[in-house]
Parts: C-alpha cells; structure tokens; sequence
C-alpha cells in the first residue's frame, strides 16, 4: 500500500521537474476569458519555457485564492466553463510541458453520476494530465482520490503549508508524488512584491528531505524566481502574475510567453549563483 | 474493494465524521490549527479543564440570560388542540441562541491563547454575538459580511461596530453567507496562528460541528428537563428551524436518544422548492430535503449544488436560513432517519411571524418562524405534546416582515398600511 518514504515512484511530473531544474511551473484559470484562449495561453507558456503547466478547473467557492484568481474563476464561470469543456481543451492540447489540473475537491466528486472521484481520474487520464493539485484536499481526506491516482498513473501533489510540521511534514513527505508543492506564505493566492521569509523557513525545513520541491504563493518575477532557487526550490510556480496578463495586456499571447522566459530566466541565474557559491557561502550562524 | 466509494475514507477518523458526513476538508495550512482545537476543544469542553465549562456556564447564566424559559403557549395550544410549548432562546441576550456558540468559543480561544477573533455573519445574528462576546471578553474582533447582507441588515453593522467590532463588507459573488464564510478561510489561512474562527453553525470542518453543538446543546438540555417539569413526561415532537442547523441541533441534540420523541428539522421552501439549473439558483434553502452530498467549506454534507459541482445560489426571506450547505450531523441524522427534514415556504413563516406576534404576544425571528410556520400546517402529525424552539426574536425583521407582507396577501397579518403613518 504505501511506499518507501521518499523513494517516490517514477512520473512523468518529477521526471518533468529533475530534467528541467529549475522547473518553471505556470497556472492559469482553464475558460478565463473563455477554454479558446486558454488553449493559445497554454502554448504560449509552453514556448516561454514552462516545465510543467497547471490549468485551474473553475469551482464557485475557491477559499483558497486570493482576489486575482477569485475573479478568474468567476470569468471562467461565467464564460460557462464545464468538467467536460474542460478535459476536451485538454484532449486538444499538445505541449511539451506536461499538463496538472488544478481544482477543488467537489469539483472531482461530482464528475460521475454520483460522488466519487474514480470518473473524474479517469477522464484525466485519458485526456493526458499527468497530475491533479487540490487545494481543500489534506493528507487525511486524499485516501480514495491517491488511490485513484495510484491506478491510473496519475500523481496527487500535496501542499506542503509554514505551518506544516513535526509529524504532519513527515506524514506528507512520506507521501510525495510527482513534487512536493511549498507554500510560500500563510493566505491564499496572489502575487507578492517580495519573497517571504516563510519561504527560507520552509526550503530549509526540507532541506532533509529528497524530493523535488517547488515554490508558490506570491512568486511573480524572475527576482523571486532566482531566490526561491537559490534558497534551495527545484522549481518556482506562478499564477496569479499570469492571470494579471490575460486579464490586463493587449496581446497576452506575447506577454505571457515573454512572462515566462523573464521566469525561467531568473530561476536559472539562481541555480547558477548556486553553483559559484556553493562552496564560499558562510551559513549565518547564531551567535 | 470499496475504493470508489467516497466515504472509504472515513474509517480512518470516526471521531471527525458522522456516518459518511463531516471530515475536514480544508487548506493544509489550516490543518495544524484544526489540531490544536480538536485538542483544546477535547480538554476545556469535554473534559473542563481548568474549570472551563463551569466558566462558560456562569457567563451565560450572567451574561447570557440562561436558563431561558420553556412557556405553554396558551393560544396556540388552544387553536392546536394540543400542548404547544416554546423554549424562548429568544430571550437570550443579543435576542437569539447564537450567544452560546459565540460566547463558547471566544472563551476557549481566550484559554487557547489566542489574540483575535474572526468570524462570517449572514443576516448578522452570529456577528453581533460574536462582537458582545468579544467585547465582553475583551478580545479584538473583525467580522466578514456579505455586501448584500451589509446592505438589507443595517441595524446589526451598527450593533456590531458599537461593540468595537470590525465589520469588512465581502463584495464577491452575491454578497451573502457563503461567500463570507469563504473570505473568513481566507483570513484565517493567513492568521492561523494568532487569530481563532468562531464559526457561527454547526458546519465546517472537525471540531467545528461537535464545538458548536456542544455549546448549542445547553438548549435542548434546558428543554428536556423543563418540559419534564410542568408536563411530567417526554415530548411527542420537537421542532426546530434548519438553516446551518445550529439551534437545530443546540435543540435536538440531548433528544436524539429518546428514540419516541420525534424531531423535525423546517427548512426555507423558499418560494419554491424546484431548482434552476441554468441559472444555478435554488429558490430555497432547503438543502436537507433537495440537497445531495458533496464537499462545502471543509465538509461532507448535503449541498445546493449543480450536477457539475458548482454551488447554488440559495435563497430564503429569511437570511438566517439562506445557504446552501448544512451542518453534517443533521445531514447524516436526516439520512438514518432520526430526524425528519420538512420545509415550509416564505409565506408561511410570515404567517407564523404574524401569528406569534398576534397570538402570544411574542414576535419571532423569520427563522423561528419557519417551525412556527410548519406547526400549523402539520400540527396533526406531531401528536399531543410539542416543543418548538423560538431560536430569536424577529426585532431585526420588522422592515423585511413589513415589505414581504404588503406584497403578498397574508392570512395571518395585521393591516400593514397603518404602519405607514
């Protein structure tokens, strides 16, 4: 039943993230403003660079995003953005970067007829996602829908939160399929002016363990980029600074594909600076 | 073998679930926090720790006003033709139950240490316990209010502000109770480690819905014994409204295992009990008696909800009532049958307004109204000894009550025309 802690399987996610690393991840609402522009965004970000590509499925009650993503979701909802519009744009989508869905938990229970998450999995398997990330769903509650996953190749990715710790961190670090996801920050989703110390906090807390790690919460240029990596992240995840594209820019095709290079860019000069300093860098030590 | 099903998981925690309902579905960073109150809720509620409980109890006797009465209501025993008795949670202070969660919680988060208090209202009942609890414990407090809700309950924004609260208007969606309680996860995902969420019902994730019913539960307790007092036996029935569900279960919880006596749950019918699919409008908020299961701010529960999964707009003309969730216990009650979900429609809980008000000398909070309203159409099947729970007194629906019924022909009310001059 369970694995090896730490020895996580094979998947294309993690496999995804060693080759690139440092992996730029990338999240946009699926059907914002409607699931035909989604598909040239989704391009777009896979010629920018991205390494591994989240698509939110719009569910009405998202607590756990900020004001960006919120109104994302209510366009996507409002432009009538469905499970199936969604996994259709998904049949049609041929990337590089492998595709996550991105959603909440009675969004994956309702699919079939009846509240179960097997449909759900099902469909995104065979639309080709390679993982799912659900926000409102903890390591206690992820039984069925890990199983789920486990049967069809699939990978569950946990939240890793800075109130993440002791036995619960273990739990979950035990559990890691395809990369752990560390929030960045305490709150909901959003693009930040600056790295938080949170983020240093948590890398370090990890640091023990061998699974590739990825940043999120608040990351929006390739500055922060170049700082989670050098703080130890194997790759960085941005949303809502995407979403203020699709929202705000003239031509979000270019913009987001230029988004993403000025991220992977920085996330690159992080992991180099890495490198020089690896050895020169003197621990701050307590007095 | 049983991996597709749902509530495969549920064995791994009996004590966070009821039956198939509950569990705690939220963000993990709220996880450690759920914890932590799972814990303190276990040493100061059950256990009384540090005297906790015997604290609670005194405030509310103090503070709070309880015990409150259980009053024969003679008129209404009399058109009845049976004995009709009303456990008065209006009376409590603040005119409604909602005291005794706001007041139990704010006093553990006080022995949990914690530093602020958060907490969402709909038609501002919880806010404006949760603010006089807060002052009265002298802890700082913000509230989450849908702008809808800031908008039609003014009174209760004043109320809550002169008790030093801070009320932030919620602008997303339709400006009501869910989409406060979203905006209070929210902050409380940020604050945990500070801040407690005085939930103000019986949902949410575990510990919540026991927490809740366990400081609500002081009224069914009161209820049993009182009634057993001046009528020397059990009642027949025991009704109560259900929006969230906590008077609902505050009331039914001690009667739960006299298997005899029979309770009923009255929903918001609202203006009509069909769904709107296209539009994901439910013009009710009858989630008990139409919903079907899924996962609402951090539970398993029956849910108003689209067969994709999205959640309905609901509605009541009653804000107390209007969500499109329930707490989990009543929904797992209501599936094993223990208690029965029935609804009435607005009109009738505004002829049940109308005829407390007439009749008793009482005038009832529209979501009391909603068992007043069920007691007259179904007095027949409740048999000869029913205790309905006045959860509050329907001061802050004058201006609603007085709008509704000039558009509506109401065989229960007064001339509302002279109200005018």
């Amino acid at each position: 039943m369970t694995d090896d802690s730490n020895a996580a399987p094979e998947s294309t996610i993690e496999t995804a993230i060693r080759e690139n690393d440092p992996a730029l991840i990338t999240y946009i609402t699926a059907g914002d403003p409607s699931l035909e522009d989604t598909k040239r965004y989704v391009e777009a970000l896979d010629r920018g660079g991205a390494d591994l590509i989240e698509l939110g499925l719009p569910f009405s009650e998202p607590v756990a995003e900020g004001a960006t993503i919120q109104a994302a979701i209510n366009r996507a909802l409002d432009a009538g953005t469905t499970p199936e519009g969604f996994f259709e744009l998904v049949d049609d989508l041929e990337t590089e970067a492998p595709l996550l869905v991105m959603t909440y938990y009675n969004m994956i229970l309702q699919y079939g007829s009846e509240p179960d998450v097997r449909p759900f999995v099902e469909r995104a398997a065979e639309a080709g996602l390679s993982g799912i990330i659900v926000p409102d769903l903890p390591a206690e509650e992820a039984d069925p829908l890990r199983e789920a996953c486990d049967d069809h190749g699939l990978d569950l990715v946990f939240i890793v939160a800075p109130t993440t710790e002791g036995e619960r961190l273990e739990t979950i670090m035990s559990q890691v399929s395809g990369f752990a996801y560390v929030q960045a920050r305490l709150g909901t989703t959003g693009a930040r002016a600056d790295v938080s110390t949170a983020t240093h906090e948590s890398l370090e807390r990890l640091s023990e363990y061998d699974v590739p790690k990825a940043v999120g919460f608040g990351v929006s240029e390739g500055d922060h980029a170049a700082e989670i990596i050098e703080a130890g992240a194997d790759g960085v995840i941005v949303g809502s600074a995407l979403i203020d594209i699709v929202a705000d820019s003239d031509d979000p095709e270019a913009d987001l594909e230029a988004k993403a290079e000025e991220l992977k860019r920085g996330a690159v000069r992080g992991a180099e600076s890495l490198t020089v300093d690896a050895e020169d860098t003197p621990e701050p030590e307590q007095p | 073998m049983s991996t597709s099903d749902p509530e495969h998981n549920r064995e791994r925690d009996s004590e966070a679930t009821f039956g198939d309902y509950g569990g705690q579905y939220v963000p993990e960073a709220l996880m450690p926090a759920l914890q932590e109150l799972e814990d303190a809720y276990e040493r100061y509620v059950l256990e009384n720790e540090d005297g906790f409980m015997d604290e609670f109890r005194e405030r509310m006797r103090d503070f709070g006003g309880r015990p409150t009465p259980l009053q024969r209501a003679d008129r209404l025993s009399e058109r009845y033709d049976r004995e009709i008795y009303l456990k008065r949670e209006d009376l409590v202070h603040g005119g409604a139950h909602k005291l005794n969660n706001a007041l139990g919680q704010v006093l553990l988060a006080k022995y949990m240490g914690k530093e602020r208090i958060i907490a969402e209202t709909g038609a501002g009942q919880h806010g404006t316990a949760t603010a006089m609890a807060a002052a009265h414990l002298d802890m700082p407090c913000e509230i989450y209010m849908g702008r809808t809700d800031v908008n039609r309950q003014r009174p209760n924004v004043y109320r809550m502000r002169m008790n030093g609260a801070e009320v932030n208007p919620v602008e997303a969606g339709s400006g009501t109770l869910k989409e406060a309680i979203n905006e209070t996860f929210r902050d409380w995902a940020t604050t945990v480690e500070t801040t407690h969420y005085v939930i103000g019902s019986v949902v949410g994730p575990h510990p919540f819905p026991k927490l809740v019913r366990d400081f609500q539960a002081v009224i069914g307790r009161e209820a049993r014994e009182q009634i057993r007092e001046k009528a020397g036996h059990l009642p027949d029935s025991v009704v109560a409204c259900a929006g969230g569900g906590s008077n609902t279960m505050g009331t039914f919880h001690e009667f739960v295992s006299d298997e005899d006596v029979d309770l009923y749950a009255v929903e918001a019918g609202g203006s009509s009990l069909e769904i709107d699919a296209e539009e994901g409008l439910a013009p009710n908020s009858a989630t008990l008696s139409t919903g079907t299961d899924g996962v609402l701010h951090g539970a398993m529960t029956k849910l108003l909800q689209s067969e994709e999964g999205q959640i309905m707009e609901s509605h009541s003309v009653s804000a107390g009532l209007d969500y499109a969730g329930v707490g989990p216990e009543l929904s797992y009650l209501a599936e094993t049958g223990r208690v029965t979900p029935v609804s009435v429609d607005d009109e009738a809980a505004l002829n049940g307004f109308h005829r407390l008000s007439r009749l008793e000398g009482i005038i009832p909070a529209l979501e009391s109204s909603h068992a007043l309203g069920y007691l007259e159409e179904s007095h027949d099947e409740l048999g000869d000894l029913v205790v309905v729970n006045v959860s509050g007194r329907g001061d802050k629906d004058l201006e609603t009550v007085l709008e509704e019924t000039e558009k509506r022909d109401l065989e229960a009310a007064p001339d509302v025309e002279v109200f005018d001059g």
